[in-house]
């Protein structure tokens, strides 16, 4: 098994937020917010979406060096499972479901004859004999036989938990809420397995330039996806913790000294601030090429790297309303009494500050998330983003923009970048209401 | 035959009703805060309703208009404005009756008023909704209604905005917006409570004089029972969404018979309760616990390029006084008056510009960092807001023994937990508190636990920041007995600060009253309360709601 | 008020400053002069000659921050630090790295980047406003709901695919306006439309959503109930006090990017071939050229600072609660 860096936070980060999930539970006055995220329905829906694509994230982040081809190349758990897509590439473009390249040339027949027209693919399709009569009914039966499996599957799963969970009925089957995790359980679970079956005969979102596989592109785009996402936000969260809370309950010189900082880091336009740094990294890895040597090891430290400066950039905003907020805190009857009872003052702190202002953190962790995901794309295009090698929706998107002006269009691979970006985005804010709502002590009911 | 002067008016008015209610229901969700309540107000008459925070009062008069947040569910048998059925009139047109026929005036003037218009366009926007005013009229109406609610300068104010007046101005502004469209009824939701006490009788004046001549009815809603004895006709109590007893102002204060009317009543503090004090025995050679010598807290205002100090506001200027072991001393004053700064300077929780403040033996503003901090125990804080007073993301236990834990490392968590046991028998709390979260509690709990969290660390002196003036009248008593208990059994001495001149002759031993940051007047109790000498401590007690007999 | 402004100028100076420090590090430590003349000149075939050259005549044949060799009140002055600060606070940019005037580019480039800029932002700001007064005022009811469902769809879709999508299916199968490009005077009228009703159209979901919790916070303030007390209808409250007291934050809000419009937008300009500074500075750093980057992150600050100092000045003007002091 081998460790990239990423993958390391990535760990770190998951026991982080087990760790904060247990403590958090813990705590009374944290049921209550807690309760109404449960009883939400567009707040579990996007949840159990999220974390689909959560488990996606982790099943590409356990690496290890493929024993089977030559290279020794290093791929992840989800990279063993579909290896039919990584492997069974074409020639070059190909449209979703097509047996046929996009493109025409010359093609020998068997018997010597050459012929200009569209070839077969060299696996989108190949077990038919007479593509034109047999695909129809093919795709539809394979599409059936998978939707089929996926619900036997979503079954087996469904009375397992009816048995073990059969004493809160109530809780986890008849109320509304519940009703309509099961059913997202159900389409997503059987919608999967769908795609997954067909994409052992067909290229469901067709194939790129170079003929990979656009769904594989797709699904690998989703760790990038989500490290930006998450990676950022824990490297910004302590930043704009500290000195937020230090510049509101010190002030004076200490406060000055902070604001200083962020409003100078906050001065600089973040798109050129990032774009240098990125140029920096370029230049530092060209001339120490001899430290990445593998291309993956290469573009993980680039995607790194990216969190970091986008950590870097984003956590003034945060940092502002923890210093107002504690500001107003520090003001309060409760710490004046702690004051007045000899306290000291890295326990009022800890005490007194910190849990009153978490509520803030965590509404704008989840809120920044989506909006995070949304700029790689937009990085990845003016190239200040993650490396061109790395799967990416950016790098997607940044591929096929060039193909708008073929005719006939090449539209896929925008199609599966668009349905998976904005299925992760979607869910990623309707939760950040959910959570919003639920914590936000103005919307408490 | 006699009849009462209930009967009387009832008798003159059959057909002068001007708001008739019947079976008025509000609720929010499935909680009902209005319960099915009936009442009449008529022609020309002073109307309380009565009731503590929470009864439902201000919701049953918005309810009339119309003007509560949409989850509200109203229902009513009947609601007549001069015989017409306000229930029929659709919305659309209900526009006509908010404003033009009952006017309304809130608490806080300042938040009531929009912020970024002038007074002039809030007022005569009224008339210009209801009335048909030409462009040169309407200025010269609003400056004739500025002087009606007796605003001085009326021609320079016009053009100004809220935050540019003073607190009874705002109201004052706020009675004029509500008369501009010539209501027939005016009602007033607790129009003085955010006000001072020499303000809140100008105030009373004037909704008294406009009255009279105007001829209108006036709603008043208001906990505050002796402000409504020198107003209302009639009284109305209302508990927990019911109106309990209902009757003419002379008869309720003899003979009110609804067991909480007369809980109200006697739990209205009286001045009369510093006259008969028995005399602490106080040692008059014993050094006192506290003296103060000309204590000075200054805050420095800055103008110009540079920011220099051009000048000081003197929040606290050049006081001195002694407070004796065991003893109580009063701060009275008004709002702005300097009074909490004094407190919280004393506590050592602001910093002190000059001044001797030698409290024990020790004079605590002169130490600093880990030093001050392990002296702190002598003096300690209860704060007004009950709410804000608690971490609420802490155990009431853990709140408690933090001053313990901070103070006297050396005691174990065995003893800890006893010690917070005990307080919390002290303040008359179930043990089983110390397990529970600070939102638990009422107001009046929570002051009780404020009070335990002070007592924890043995202080000898525990200055009280208005700590009744948040709650109702019949907690406020709770707590006054509680502290006098207290004082009883360990020999706590208070510095009570507050606003409230009832309060203070309950309570106190030794008054000081403050005005722009100085004591104007100090003494015995009796000897302020009954003969005061500085002019200030005069109006001050001119301007106390006294029962009307 | 003048005394005002002239201590906040002074205020930006250590600012200024610390972005120059920042960015000199980012550009200059990490890598070295020869690092930057051996990417301009090409990696292959170039001398040690070909690059000391480059240096001179780019003026970074200089010590860094401290010249030995130097006279003595020349040994801070003689070095690239300083001589290339000096350059930016008197906003004089030197020559960019492939050897042009940074300066005139700028004036040159600073009108087409505005011109979609400003639009963009005008016509944002009304349609993102009247959208949001509309779903406070229909608050509590379907159309409400179903807007509030359509601003998170909106603002879950990348720019990207709004503006490939709009050059899609307006410039390229409706053919209604070019897909991209420039003309100079009013003729650039008709390739700026698209820009500006992507821009518009893309930041509706984020803005009318950010713009009802403005309102409702004020919806819910003592003096709307007061407002409705006065006889006002609904209409009114929200038209003549609501809207007033939420357009501070709003105004303020929009004051401070104003200087920064300047700038142009990175991803519009590249995507429709406008030639504003956006896309120079795409351009800057697609070909690593270092001094228009540091330029343009210099030019940046400036204008942000300049829109701070302008925000607070707003207040003072919308809001007559707040003095300057």
């Amino acid at each position: 098994m081998i460790i990239l860096w990423t993958d390391t936070l990535i760990y770190l980060l998951v026991i982080a937020i087990s760790l904060a999930i247990f403590f958090i539970g813990k705590q009374p006055q944290m049921r209550r917010p807690i309760k109404k995220i449960g009883a939400s329905k567009t707040g579990m829906i996007s949840l159990v979406v999220l974390i689909f694509f959560v488990i996606i994230g982790l099943l590409d982040s356990v690496h290890f060096k493929s024993t089977e081809s030559r290279t020794h190349e290093i791929i992840s758990l989800l990279d063993y499972w579909a290896k039919p897509l990584r492997e069974q590439g074409e020639k070059t473009y190909s449209a979703p479901f097509s047996t046929q390249l996009y493109s025409k040339e010359t093609m020998t027949a068997d018997d010597g004859t050459t012929q200009w027209g569209y070839p077969r693919l060299k696996f989108g399709g190949a077990h038919l004999q007479n593509p034109e009569a047999e695909w129809k009914m093919d795709v539809f039966t394979k599409a059936l036989i998978g939707f089929g499996k996926g619900a036997g599957l979503f079954a087996l799963l469904f009375i397992f938990f009816w048995i073990t969970l059969h004493k809160n009925h109530e809780h986890f089957f008849a109320n509304p809420t519940s009703k309509a995790v099961w059913f997202v359980l159900f389409t997503l679970i059987s919608k999967t397995y769908m795609l997954i079956d067909l994409s052992m005969y067909y290229h469901v979102f067709g194939t790129d330039k170079v003929g990979e596989d656009v769904f594989y592109q797709a699904i690998k785009s989703i760790r990038t996806g989500l490290v930006i996402g998450s990676l950022t936000t824990m490297i910004m969260l302590p930043l704009a913790i500290v000195f937020g809370i230090m510049a509101g309950f010190f002030r004076g010189w200490v406060d000055d000294v902070i604001q200083y900082i962020y409003t100078t880091l906050n001065s600089i336009p973040s798109v050129l601030l990032i774009a240098a740094s990125i140029l920096m990294v370029q230049v530092y890895m060209s001339n120490h090429a001899e430290d990445f040597n593998s291309l993956i090891v290469r573009s993980d430290m680039r995607l790194l790297f990216l969190c970091l400066i986008l950590g870097v950039t984003s956590w003034t905003g945060l940092c502002r309303m923890l210093r107002a907020e504690t500001l107003k805190l520090r003001e309060m009857e409760y710490v004046q009494a702690a004051q007045a009872l000899g306290v000291r003052r890295g326990a009022i702190l800890i005490r007194h500050i910190l849990p009153n202002v978490m509520h803030i953190v965590l509404i704008s962790v989840v809120l920044d998330f989506s909006g995070l995901v949304l700029a790689e794309a937009v990085l990845s295009y003016i190239n200040i983003g993650v490396d061109p090698t790395t799967y990416s929706w950016g790098n997607m998107i940044n591929g096929a923009r060039l193909e708008m002006a073929r005719d006939p269009v090449v539209w896929w691979s925008l199609l599966a970048s668009f349905i998976f970006m904005f299925s992760l985005v979607l869910a990623a804010n309707l939760f950040a209401d959910t959570v919003r709502n639920a914590f936000d002590p103005r919307r408490a009911d | 035959m006699h009849l009462t002067l209930d009967e009387q008016i009832r008798e003159n008015n059959v057909d002068n009703k001007l708001l008739e209610v019947k079976g008025l229901t509000v609720a929010f969700k499935k909680d009902k805060v209005v319960d099915d309540i009936s009442f009449d107000i008529f022609a020309g008459e002073t109307f309380a309703l009565v009731g503590e925070s929470g009864s439902g009062k201000s919701i049953t008069a918005l309810s009339v208009l119309r003007l509560l947040p949409n989850n509200a569910k109203v229902s009513a048998n009947q609601i007549l404005l001069n015989n017409e059925s306000l229930l029929s009139i659709p919305e659309y047109d209900f526009c006509k009756i908010r404003g033009k026929r009952i006017g309304l005036i809130f608490q806080d003037p300042m938040s009531s008023l929009n912020p970024v218009m002038t007074i002039g366009e809030q007022i005569a926007e009224v008339m210009k909704i209801h009335f048909d005013y030409s462009k040169e009229e309407l200025t010269p109406a609003v400056h004739k209604l500025l002087e009606q609610v007796e605003i001085p300068e009326p021609q320079r104010r016009i053009n100004e905005f809220p935050h540019q007046l003073s607190g009874g101005q705002r109201q004052r502004i706020m009675i004029a917006i509500a008369l501009a469209g010539k209501p027939e009824l005016l009602i007033a939701d607790e129009p003085t409570t955010a006000l001072d006490v020499t303000i809140q009788a100008q105030i009373l004046e004037l909704l008294k004089t406009i009255q009279k001549k105007t001829g209108m009815s006036l709603w008043l809603i208001s906990h505050d029972l002796a402000l409504v004895s020198t107003m209302a006709d009639r009284i109305a109590v209302m508990q927990k969404g019911k109106v309990v007893e209902i009757g003419s102002t002379n008869h309720f204060f003899k003979q009110a018979k609804h067991p909480y009317s007369l809980k109200l009543l006697a739990a209205l503090p009286s001045m009369d309760s510093c006259t008969n004090k028995e005399l602490k025995k106080i040692d008059n050679n014993e050094t006192p616990l506290l003296k103060v010598e000309s204590f000075k807290v200054y805050y420095p205002i800055r103008k110009g390029f540079f920011k220099r100090i051009v000048d000081h506001v003197r929040a606290v200027d050049d006081v001195s006084f002694e407070l004796k072991q065991g003893s109580t001393l009063a701060l009275v004053g008004e709002s702005g008056c300097g009074k909490t700064t004094l407190g919280k300077g004393l506590v050592n929780l602001i910093p002190t510009t000059a001044g001797r403040v030698l409290l024990n033996g020790i004079e605590l503003n002169q130490l600093n960092g880990d030093e001050l901090r392990q002296k702190r125990s002598v003096i300690q804080i209860v704060f007004q807001d009950p709410f804000a007073s608690m971490n609420p993301r802490m155990l009431v236990g853990d709140i408690i023994a933090e001053g313990i834990k901070a103070l006297h490392s050396d005691i174990n968590l065995v003893d800890r937990q006893q010690r917070v046991a005990n307080l919390l028998k002290q303040v008359e709390l179930p043990e089983s508190s110390a397990l529970r979260y600070p939102h638990e509690f009422s107001g009046g709990q929570r002051q009780r636990i404020c009070i335990a969290r002070a007592l924890a660390v043995e202080p000898k002196l525990i200055v009280c920041d208005e700590p009744t003036s948040a709650l109702d009248v019949s907690v406020q008593a709770q707590i006054i007995e509680l502290l006098q208990k207290l004082q009883k059994e360990q020999g706590v001495s208070y510095l009570f600060i507050t606003h409230n001149l009832a309060v203070v002759a309950e309570i106190a031993d030794e008054v000081a009253v403050m005005h722009k940051g100085k004591i104007v007047e100090h003494g015995h109790v009796e000897q302020v309360l009954t003969q005061p000498q500085h002019p200030y401590t005069q109006s001050l007690l001119d301007a106390v709601p006294v029962l009307a007999d | 008020m003048i005394k005002y402004i002239l201590r906040r100028i002074l205020y930006a100076l250590p600012l200024l400053m610390g972005v120059n420090i920042l960015s000199f590090i980012l550009f200059f430590v990490v890598n070295s002069p020869d690092d930057m003349a051996r990417m301009q000149l090409g990696q292959k075939h170039v001398t040690e000659q070909a690059v000391q050259n480059w240096k001179h005549q780019h003026g970074y044949d200089l010590p860094l921050l401290w010249n030995d060799r130097a006279s003595s009140n020349k040994k801070m002055t003689e070095t690239i630090f300083y001589q290339k600060s000096i350059g930016l606070f008197l906003l004089d940019f030197g020559v960019s790295d492939s050897g042009r005037n940074i300066s005139e580019d700028i004036k040159q480039r600073m009108w087409p980047s505005l011109s979609i800029a400003l639009p963009s932002l005008i016509v944002g700001l009304l349609v993102n406003i009247s959208v949001a007064l509309m779903m406070v005022l229909f608050r509590n009811s379907y159309l409400e709901f179903s807007s509030i469902v359509l601003c998170v769809i909106l603002m879950s879709i990348s720019s990207l695919f709004y503006i490939i999508g709009g050059q899609f299916f307006i410039g390229k199968l409706l053919k209604l306006v070019p897909i991209s490009g420039y003309d100079t005077g009013f003729s650039a009228i008709k390739f700026l439309i698209l820009p500006i009703v992507i821009s518009v159209i893309s930041g509706i979901g984020s803005g009318a959503r950010w713009y009802r919790t403005l309102f409702l916070e004020e919806v819910e303030k003592d003096y709307v109930r007061t407002a409705r007390a006065k006889g006002l209808t609904e209409t009114q409250v929200l038209f003549k006090h609501v809207l007033k007291n939420a357009m501070i934050p709003i105004l303020t809000g929009v004051v401070v990017v104003l200087p920064l419009l300047f700038m142009g937008s990175l991803i519009m300009e590249s995507f429709f071939s406008i030639p504003g500074l956006g896309s120079y500075t795409i351009d800057a750093i697609n070909s690593q050229d270092f001094a228009i980057v540091r330029a343009m992150v210099f030019l940046g600050s400036v204008l942000y600072i300049f829109g701070l100092i302008l925000t607070d000045i707003s207040y003072t003007i919308v809001d007559p609660r707040v003095r300057l002091s």
